[in-house]
């Protein structure tokens, strides 16, 4: 039972109070794009085991999305931030690094 | 035999006698008693028997690990079966029924499964009911239901209720011992807030009987002046909750945790629930869960009298209850001595003491010496009995088990050592470390489950911990080191190894594991399911160690290396009623009602389920089934008036400089367009293309518009419009709101609908002023009113929302200005064979998350303008531009028969599986009242280019339907009844 | 039916806490940016009360003002001001993108009186009751329902729900409250 902090209203969330929204920092393929990126955004999806990006939505409470970055094996969270960006803030991804040295390498493999 | 002694009992009150029966017997035993203390005070060990074999048992154990005394407790609506007669507290009037037997727990028919017992191995289920497959169904199906299952479930509805309760704090402790008290004082002292909590009625764990009995000090103070003295300060301190009969049953992530309160199971009855569930959040959890003692795997371990040292001791201290008059203890350690002496000052015959070491020195066996009890080392026992113990034969431990001679007794204690309890710790994935010279499993400190910060979530205390003898805290006698002994004699052959149990509850024998192993089931997980070792109630919480020692031998490898089965909470059984919590009848679910729904229920409504919503069917009138009540109310409607409460449609105000531009986005067709006053019906899709929903859209105002949506679309559409707005175009300034539940919606629709509405006055509501897909703002009967002039049954018809609370009122007054015409409410039934005589597709009908709006013939609500909306970029993609997509058609059967619901179109041919090809599928079909024959939608293979041509649909009942393809509006195409 | 009409029609329970339907009032939606000092200037306008911290809750003279997320308020008025308050809002926020919308009728509001106010509340939802601080309001899960949850004193508790729920919520609520519930940690 996960606990997330909302970045929106302060709030510690129990998790039966936040709905899950998968993946974040998509970008969004619209008309005219390419079958392959259009596929890419709607279907494939990262599911790596370890360092997750992914986007929660406070629905029991403030109503507001917000990003969380999560280890998906040790359910660590690393911090949450506001869902209006396109990538995670470089402080927190400097905080990572500090805690899961080779995490992006692993990422990219 | 077992029976109660003139004095002692630590938890029992003499003066008060409780009477009560088992098995209809009347019996008695006195305040303070678990059943299983009363039980042998009476003389009855017995209590049960076992699950596969029906063998004779008593209990093991005196606690929450026992496996064998499980009887049904209660009746009627507060009976339980399998309860544990060793943690039942005894209650004036409490009813017991032994368990597993028939007719009676001294006679069972079923005990002759254990003279089968060679027939009967590890796996037996899978050997047996292989083949011939005609037999599963009618042969082997019977017999293993008739012999499943422990215990008979309750009947009838459980009488009691139960709730949840939600407890936040920084650090949690399970287990009030000694360990458990001193950690809570340290961290009460640096001002956290602590929740302690005990399984059992009472502080102070093991040290009120094993540290009293050996003189143990802490602090310098006596275990029970020094946990009394802990308690009370801890009772003092208000960042301290204190709380029994509260067992910690799961951990989970994020320092979750669940804990089980029996509240009224020993008061049955009275007013208040009987468990109560605490889900914990909680900053650190620390386990200080003690330490179970393991039997010993000896032939013979099971017959009743056969019981763990420590609890024999336990029963004799809390209780002042003997298990026997002659006893036996068998044992690897010395702990087991300190019932030995323990019996012996109680004036209880202690036979010998059988020691499998070869050298026995330390201080508690010499207090047994000095005590004149025999020790007999190097030695094992071979327990005989038939309904209880009768002797012990003796035998080398190193030996194949020839006797050495024969001790007649009538109970037998037993101790191959101690494991600390790790179950909490485990479940969220602390890792364990094995102990070779103690034989057990503890926790490894350096591994433990992580939190959200990603340090260490919970940390184990003293037994818990490993920490066995409290050598921190407590000065007791130095032991010896025990000698694991994992079957006993070493060398026993098949005839004893059957007879060796493990797993008391699902009778796994020693036998049984190294079949397992031989049969190729060497990984402890597989090995565990093939036997179902550790798979009964008790989750195997005495079996474990020595089945994993067992397989550990046979496949010749150390203990750690075979390693454990997984711990799943809950640690002991619990109620499901405490799972369930309050949500039970009217509130086992939230059921959402309309500012009207009180007159639906008064006036006939037969409901039916639309989400959380209850909306009337139809409104059955005396004598009426619900076919001719729809039929009724259809016809009414289009001869007439009818009235339809509408208010469970969605309804979000979308409102904001760039709310036109959004719109555009999220439905297909061109919404900023439409002008202030009117209104557009419109759809809206997935990113995929498929259609999720539609509706009208009423603009406001230069800047806001009224989306409706379906009734079960509201907080959907709602959410995926706030997605979008918050995390893809964040740039747009648009607010949405749901504003669902603050209108009642009333729909009046028919020829009459609006002279009806006239005679309430207060708004003009004709052609001119007021026109097809037009809504407007007034006052109605001097109710304010929205009116929207839209249709979803191609009759005249205005849609009026008022604020919620004015609903009833508004029902009420069109009810009376109606009635002249003989107005008549109807219901969703004949709302949708409204909508299907028009050809008006339905969402969830007509569309089940594969359908696309050009599937339904809806190119007309699709904006060819619109460089973008969502789903646009979806439905370019081949699959859904192909012309042999499945699309919307009519069907009219030739006989004009109703088609059967959800049936298929066959085509010529058959597919891999020799199944018909399909071609298409009926997606909806009624009796049209208004045309007197079945109707029906179905989406088709190139359907719409096939009009006309007859298809073949079989039904479920046998029949074969020939339906002709015909257009989708059945009624009134030129739709000129709508428009008046 | 008059406009005082309530979705319950003023019922009350009474256990060891007394759970009853709350007098009717007025409820106002506001979206907007509440950094906007208009914003700010419009709410004290209608209701005298200065816009809340987040989480938190303001009174006035003519109304309540609670933190809903960062661009919602709810304002409580008179059910009789509702209409006017809503005027107010809208003539002072004109050319402000805002939203503001009577949402009277699609609530149900309840009350809770005694001294076991928090731990009735505590068996309902995941909020830690027991630190919950007085005009501190908490949108969150009600058994399974959302709704919003404050103190105004440490005996009286305020519970907001949406309107079609209202008899769910009143029912789990007068359930937790009932005799015998007491659990006497808080």
């Amino acid at each position: 039972m996960l606990r997330l902090h909302c970045p929106n209203c302060g709030v510690d969330c129990d998790e039966t109070e936040l709905s899950a929204g998968g993946e974040a920092h998509l970008t969004r393929f619209g008309p005219g794009s390419e079958d392959d990126d259009f596929e890419s955004y709607l279907f494939m999806r990262k599911n790596p085991k370890g360092v997750h990006f992914e986007r929660w939505r406070h629905v029991m409470g403030c109503g507001k999305w917000f990003h969380a970055a999560r280890n998906t094996v040790s359910l660590r969270v690393y911090g949450t931030y506001p869902a209006q960006v396109t990538a995670p803030p470089e402080a927190l991804l400097a905080e990572i690094d500090a805690v899961e040295p080779g995490w992006r390498n692993k990422e990219e493999a | 035999m077992a029976h109660r002694l003139a004095t002692g009992g630590r938890r029992i009150d003499r003066s008060r006698r409780l009477g009560f029966s088992f098995d209809g017997q009347s019996l008695e035993g006195v305040q303070g008693d678990t059943l299983a203390s009363a039980l042998m005070a009476n003389g009855q060990v017995l209590m049960g028997r076992s699950f596969k074999y029906h063998r004779p048992r008593g209990p093991v154990t005196a606690g929450h690990e026992e496996p064998n005394a499980l009887v049904g407790l209660g009746q009627g609506g507060r009976f339980e079966p399998n309860a544990r007669a060793t943690t039942t507290p005894l209650h004036e009037g409490l009813r017991a029924q032994s368990q597993n037997r028939w007719p009676s727990l001294k006679f069972d028919v079923g005990a002759v499964n254990a003279k089968l017992s060679r027939f009967l191995p590890a796996g037996f289920y899978y050997k047996t009911f292989l083949w011939p497959a005609s037999f599963w169904h009618k042969v082997y199906e019977p017999i293993i239901r008739q012999s499943a299952g422990l215990g008979r479930p309750p009947e009838g509805s459980d009488a009691d209720r139960y709730e949840h309760f939600y407890h936040h704090n920084d650090v949690t402790i399970v287990g009030g011992g000694v360990a458990g008290l001193a950690r809570a004082l340290s961290e009460a002292q640096d001002g956290k807030r602590v929740l302690l909590i005990d399984q059992d009625d009472r502080w102070g764990g093991r040290a009120l009987t094993d540290g009293m009995r050996d003189g143990a000090t802490i602090d310098g103070q006596s275990a029970e002046t020094w946990v009394a003295d802990a308690v009370a300060r801890l009772e003092t301190m208000e960042n301290v909750t204190l709380r029994l009969n509260l067992q910690g049953t799961g951990v989970y992530d994020h320092g979750w945790m669940t804990a089980y309160e029996r509240i009224s199971d020993h008061r049955p009855g009275t007013e208040g629930p009987r468990h109560r569930l605490w889900k914990i959040r909680t900053g650190h959890i620390v386990t200080a869960t003690g330490a179970i003692e393991r039997p010993l795997a000896f032939a013979g371990n099971d017959l009743p009298g056969v019981m763990l040292a420590s609890a024999m001791r336990d029963f004799l201290d809390d209780f002042g209850v003997a298990v026997g008059s002659k006893v036996v203890v068998v044992t690897n350690n010395d702990d087991a001595y300190r019932t030995a002496l323990a019996l012996h000052e109680a004036g209880v015959t202690v036979r010998a003491v059988v020691d499998a070491r070869t050298s026995v020195t330390g201080a508690l066996p010499g207090q047994v010496r000095d005590a004149g009890i025999e020790i007999v080392t190097g030695s094992g026992v071979k327990a005989t009995g038939d309904q209880v113990v009768r002797s012990v034969e003796l035998c080398a431990i190193g030996g194949d088990g020839t006797s050495k001679g024969r001790i007649s007794c009538d109970a037998v204690a037993m101790s191959g050592g101690w494991s600390p309890v790790p179950h909490l710790w485990s479940h969220c994935g602390g890792k364990l470390l094995w102990d070779d010279a103690r034989a057990f499993f503890y926790p490894d400190a350096n591994r433990p489950p992580l939190g959200a910060d990603g340090g260490a979530m919970v940390s184990a205390e003293g037994a818990a911990a490993g920490d066995l003898t409290l050598s921190a805290l407590t000065q007791g006698p130095e032991e010896a080191p025990m000698r694991p002994v994992w079957i006993m004699p070493e060398k026993a052959g098949p005839e004893l190894r059957t007879k060796m149990f493990l797993d008391y509850q699902n009778d796994v024998k020693v036998s049984d594991i190294q079949l397992a192993a031989r049969e190729g089931f060497i990984s402890v997980e597989h090995a565990k399911r093939y036997t179902t070792l550790g798979m009964a109630t008790d989750q195997g919480k005495l079996s474990n160690i020595n089945g994993l020692a067992v397989l550990a031998d046979a496949r010749g490898e150390p203990i750690p290396t075979v390693g454990t089965t997984t711990f799943r909470p809950p640690f002991t059984p619990i109620s499901m009623g405490s799972i369930a919590g309050e949500a039970r009848g009217e509130i086992f679910q939230p059921l959402r009602r309309t500012p009207i729904h009180a007159w639906h229920e008064e006036n006939g409504a037969d409901f039916e389920p639309v989400g959380q919503w209850r909306r009337p069917y139809c409104y059955l009138r005396p004598g009426e089934d619900r076919h001719s009540a729809v039929k009724r109310e259809v016809l009414n409607v289009r001869s007439n008036v009818g009235l339809l409460d509408a208010s469970t449609l969605g309804k979000i105000v979308v409102k904001g400089p760039d709310a036109g531009k959004f719109l555009d986005l999220v439905y297909t067709n061109m919404m900023s367009t439409l002008k202030v006053g009117r209104c557009r019906y419109g759809l809206m899709c997935s990113e995929n293309g498929f259609l999720i929903d539609d509706g009208v859209v009423a603009r406001l105002s230069e800047d806001s518009y009224l989306c409706h949506t379906t009734t079960g679309g509201a907080d959907r559409i709602h959410a995926h419009l706030e997605e979008f707005l918050q995390t893809e175009w964040w740039d747009l300034q648009v607010y949405t709101a749901n504003v669902t539940e603050q209108w009642a919606q009333i729909a009046v629709v028919g020829p009459n609908a609006r002279k009806v509405l006239e005679k309430l006055g207060g708004m003009d509501l004709s052609k001119d002023a007021l026109p097809f897909m037009a809504w407007a703002e007034g006052a109605l009967a001097g109710i304010p009113a929205r009116v929207f002039r839209i249709s979803f049954s191609g009759e005249l018809s205005y849609e009026v929302a008022v604020p919620a609370n004015q609903g009833r009122a508004l029902w009420d007054k069109l009810l009376e200005a109606g009635a002249e015409f003989d107005i008549q409410p109807y219901g969703t039934e004949g709302l949708h064979v409204l909508r299907a005589e028009k050809g008006f597709i339905m969402i969830g009908d007509e569309s089940d998350g594969t359908v696309i709006p050009q599937d339904l013939g809806l190119n007309w609500a699709i904006s060819k303008k619109k460089d973008d909306f969502i789903g646009k970029r979806g439905q370019e993609r081949s699959h859904m531009t192909d012309p042999d997509r499945w699309r919307l058609v009519g069907l009219e059967t030739l006989d004009g028969s109703v088609l059967p619901d959800g049936a298929y179109v066959v085509d010529e041919g058959e597919n891999a599986n020799g199944q018909r090809n399909m071609q298409g599928r009926v997606t909806s079909t009624y009796y049209s009242p208004t045309l007197d024959r079945g109707i029906a939608m179905a989406l088709v293979r190139r359907g719409p280019e096939r009009m006309g041509e007859v298809l073949e649909i079989p039904g479920t009942d046998g029949r074969s339907y020939k339906a002709r393809i015909c257009d989708p509006v059945f009624y009134d195409k030129e739709g000129v009844r709508q428009d008046v | 039916m008059s406009d005082l009409a309530t979705p319950l029609n003023g019922r009350r329970a009474v256990g060891y806490v007394t759970v009853s339907e709350d007098a009717p009032r007025g409820m106002i939606s506001l979206r907007g940016d509440l950094s906007d000092g208009g914003i700010a200037e419009a709410v004290r306008a209608v209701t005298g009360a200065n816009l809340p911290e987040p989480l938190g809750l303001t009174a006035g003279e003519a109304g309540q003002v609670a933190w809903m997320s960062p661009d919602e308020l709810l304002l409580f008025v008179a059910p009789n001001q509702t209409t006017d308050a809503l005027t107010g809002l809208r003539s002072r926020l004109e050319g402000v993108h805002h939203l503001a919308l009577d949402v009277t009728d699609m609530r149900a509001a309840f009350r809770l009186e005694g001294r076991g106010v928090r731990e009735v509340l505590a068996k309902v939802t995941p909020v830690d009751m027991q630190t919950l601080a007085p005009d501190t309001v908490r949108r969150t899960r009600l058994a399974q329902v959302a709704g919003a949850v404050w103190l105004s004193d440490e005996e009286t508790a305020h519970v907001v729900c949406f309107s079609s729920v209202g008899t769910y919520v009143f029912d789990v609520l007068a359930t937790s409250a009932a005799p015998g519930g007491e659990v006497g940690v808080f």
